[in-house]
């Protein structure tokens, strides 16, 4: 495939359609075949059947700073090689990459409680995950902003470039704190050390979220190009009754 | 009356099409709370001790960073011109614009706030105890604030100026705000005493506020 | 449009104006009877929109006397005047019958219909566009609808034919026209003629 066929949005657009079906249900049976064998993985000696929660908060963590790296290239698209979907790439991936930290912490937040006893520790993992949630809602509020989508494309752009180049330094300066106030947990949600027998699930997990990914990607990059003819037609609908 | 009605309708909906406001305050909220363990350190024991205090901080921070639009978006594109020259008393319209301001950027702080006490450690009674003074307090922090924004509207990086005329007005509303989330949480005080204070002084600066920006506005005539 | 029974008439004695320390104008004295124009004009900085300003109550009257004869005793002049200045008072995100309809019900007293005046202006096609996607000229247009839709005796107009093209000029000369045969009164600050016969003129400001 050409890249320059799928720079054309309407070319982009009849693709989008045929490829979303299957997608959907490549998705879905993804999720089916994950879920069924996070029901027959042993429980933990433990932490009991609340380990299972890893299934959900580890793929989604993976997402939470791969949505990042696709709206950083999305950005070098917009500001480098000026790439029309650049810019409608990096708008549709930002609410989807705020609802996998989001997910992330919440999970994280759930398996926290009969852990710590607590929802919430200022734990160095959960405390950059937190902060890369707030980056992400900055991006989406500059987003709604800006009301022209082309600025608004280049501004995001900017920030979505500073932040992956600040994140590392984010979230080296929240463990040196984490670790200056606490030793290093001794609980930790997909640490290193993890048992082959959770670890297929956990593969087929991160494979179905990755579909998920893809399948919501492309369907809010369609709808956002379609929001974009629906403005140029007001514009239109403007300018013809100028009479 | 239809006139009051239309004026809180018309903020409303420009806030609910805009979205930009309410959200950008509760997303301040939210960071400001994040930054305070960076800064004191993640001891959740000390945290759910000064919870309250933090929330209300951030609670007044962020409702002070909306007002800049309250009133100065009318006379950018010369709404308050017109809003000037109606019957309906300023006083009035100017209240309705508060109200119809509290309930987008005010509400939503209160209504995230016991999601932010999970961060500071807080138990379900000092979450309450939070939310409850928080919607009590907050309006007064909209109403001192229109004070401040009908004073700044006419002059050029009137945001800043905002922040300094209205916090240390705002001064009794944190006093009492964060005393009665204490006293609901270790006493010794009862609850009542610092909490119908607070709720007298959301009384007061709903009557003093609309007054005191109306003339503020018609004084800023040249 | 309204029919504005009782005669009346616009009477300034001895006007001045400040703007900061500036003596904008002193002793400034016009009538306006119903059914007059008066066009203000004079070079650049002269006060013609000071002027206006300070008879929609909007710059506080320095010295002088300010009234409208026969008009409401319990309002302001100003609360019976409609001002068209340099802004529109739209907001982008309402729509074009949106935005009308809040200055309609909020000013009070529509007589003619919001969309009747819509038509009259040219925007009827285009009623729940939001006003962000409009032209200055029909933003402008937008903003006249509001002079016929609510009923005062007083129009003060600053400059009311910028961003108007020959067309949009033409039905504004109409519609005020139509507001002097009603009984109305205009006060325009302006450069050039706006197609209005007859008018008298009041000069601000030294030598031409």
């Amino acid at each position: 495939m050409p890249l320059i066929d799928l720079a054309n949005p309407t070319r982009f657009l009849t693709l989008a359609s045929r490829a979303l079906p299957w997608l959907t249900i490549a998705t879905l049976a993804a999720f089916a075949v994950g879920i069924g064998l996070i029901a027959s993985a042993p429980d933990d000696y433990q932490q009991g059947a609340t380990v299972k929660i890893m299934f959900i908060h580890v793929p989604a963590a993976w997402l939470a700073m791969g949505c990042w790296s696709v709206m950083s290239i999305a950005a070098l698209g917009t500001l480098v090689w000026r790439h029309p979907l650049a810019d409608v790439a990096g708008k549709a991936a930002a609410p989807l990459g705020a609802a996998f930290t989001a997910m992330c912490l919440i999970t994280g937040m759930l398996w926290g409680r009969p852990m710590w006893g607590t929802y919430w520790v200022w734990d160095g993992r959960l405390t950059s995950v937190l902060v890369l949630f707030l980056m992400y809602l900055g991006v989406l509020a500059l987003w709604r902003t800006v009301e022209d989508p082309a600025r608004a494309g280049r501004a995001a752009a900017v920030l979505t470039l500073v932040g992956a180049i600040n994140l590392p330094i984010i979230k080296f300066s929240v463990d040196w704190w984490a670790t200056l106030h606490q030793p290093a947990s001794v609980l930790r949600l997909g640490g290193p050390a993890i048992h082959a027998s959770l670890l297929t699930p956990l593969l087929v997990m991160a494979l179905a979220f990755l579909l998920l990914f893809l399948t919501l990607h492309l369907a809010a990059m369609r709808n956002e190009i379609m929001r974009r003819r629906i403005r140029a037609m007001l514009v239109r609908e403007a300018e013809s009754a100028a009479q | 009356m239809t006139a009051l009605a239309n004026i809180f309708l018309r903020d409303m909906r420009l806030s609910v099409r805009l979205g930009g406001g309410a959200l950008i305050g509760v997303l301040f909220f939210l960071i400001v709370v994040t930054l305070m363990p960076f800064a004191i350190g993640p001891d959740l024991a000390l945290l759910a001790r000064i919870g309250p205090a933090i929330l209300w901080l951030g609670a007044l921070l962020a409702s002070l960073l909306a007002l800049d639009r309250l009133i100065a978006a009318d006379y950018e594109d010369g709404s308050l011109d017109l809003i000037l020259m109606a019957r309906v008393p300023l006083e009035l319209s100017l209240a309705s614009k508060a109200l119809a301001h509290w309930l987008t950027t005010g509400l939503p702080l209160v209504i995230a706030a016991p999601l932010l006490g999970l961060l500071l450690n807080l138990d379900p009674t000092a979450t309450g105890a939070v939310a409850l003074t928080l919607l009590a307090g907050t309006p007064a922090l909209t109403f001192i604030g229109l004070i401040g924004a009908s004073l700044t509207v006419a002059l050029r990086r009137g945001g800043l100026l905002i922040a300094v005329l209205v916090l240390p007005l705002a001064v009794p509303v944190l006093i009492f705000g964060v005393a009665a989330s204490n006293a609901a949480i270790v006493g010794p005080v009862p609850f009542g005493t610092p909490f119908t204070i607070l709720c007298a002084l959301t009384l007061m600066s709903a009557v003093v506020g609309p007054f005191a920006a109306a003339a503020a506005l018609r004084h800023g005539l040249e | 449009m309204a029919q504005f029974r009782q005669p009346a008439r616009l009477l300034a004695t001895e006007l001045a104006c400040l703007r900061g320390d500036r003596s904008v104008f002193t002793g400034l004295s016009f009538a306006v009877g119903a059914g007059q124009a008066l066009m203000v004009n004079g070079p650049n900085g002269a006060g013609k929109s000071s002027l206006l300003r300070l008879i929609a109550g909007l710059v506080r009257i320095e010295a002088g006397q300010l009234v409208l004869e026969g008009g409401n005793p319990e309002a302001t002049p100003g609360e019976q005047a409609h001002y068209l200045g340099h802004q529109d008072a739209l907001k982008p995100s309402l729509s074009v019958i949106e935005n009308l309809d809040f200055w309609v019900r909020y000013l009070g007293g529509g007589m003619t219909g919001t969309g009747a005046a819509l038509d009259t202006v040219g925007l009827s096609r285009i009623l729940n566009l939001p006003a962000a996607y409009l032209s200055a000229g029909q933003r402008r247009r937008l903003s006249i609808a509001r002079l016929i839709a609510v009923a005062r005796p007083v129009w003060l107009l600053d400059e009311p034919t910028s961003a108007l093209d020959a067309t949009a000029q033409a039905m504004l000369a109409g519609l005020m026209r139509q507001h002097l045969a009603n009984g109305g009164m205009i006060l325009a600050a302006t450069h050039g003629p706006i197609g209005l016969d007859g008018a008298k003129e009041l000069r601000l400001g030294g030598a031409p």
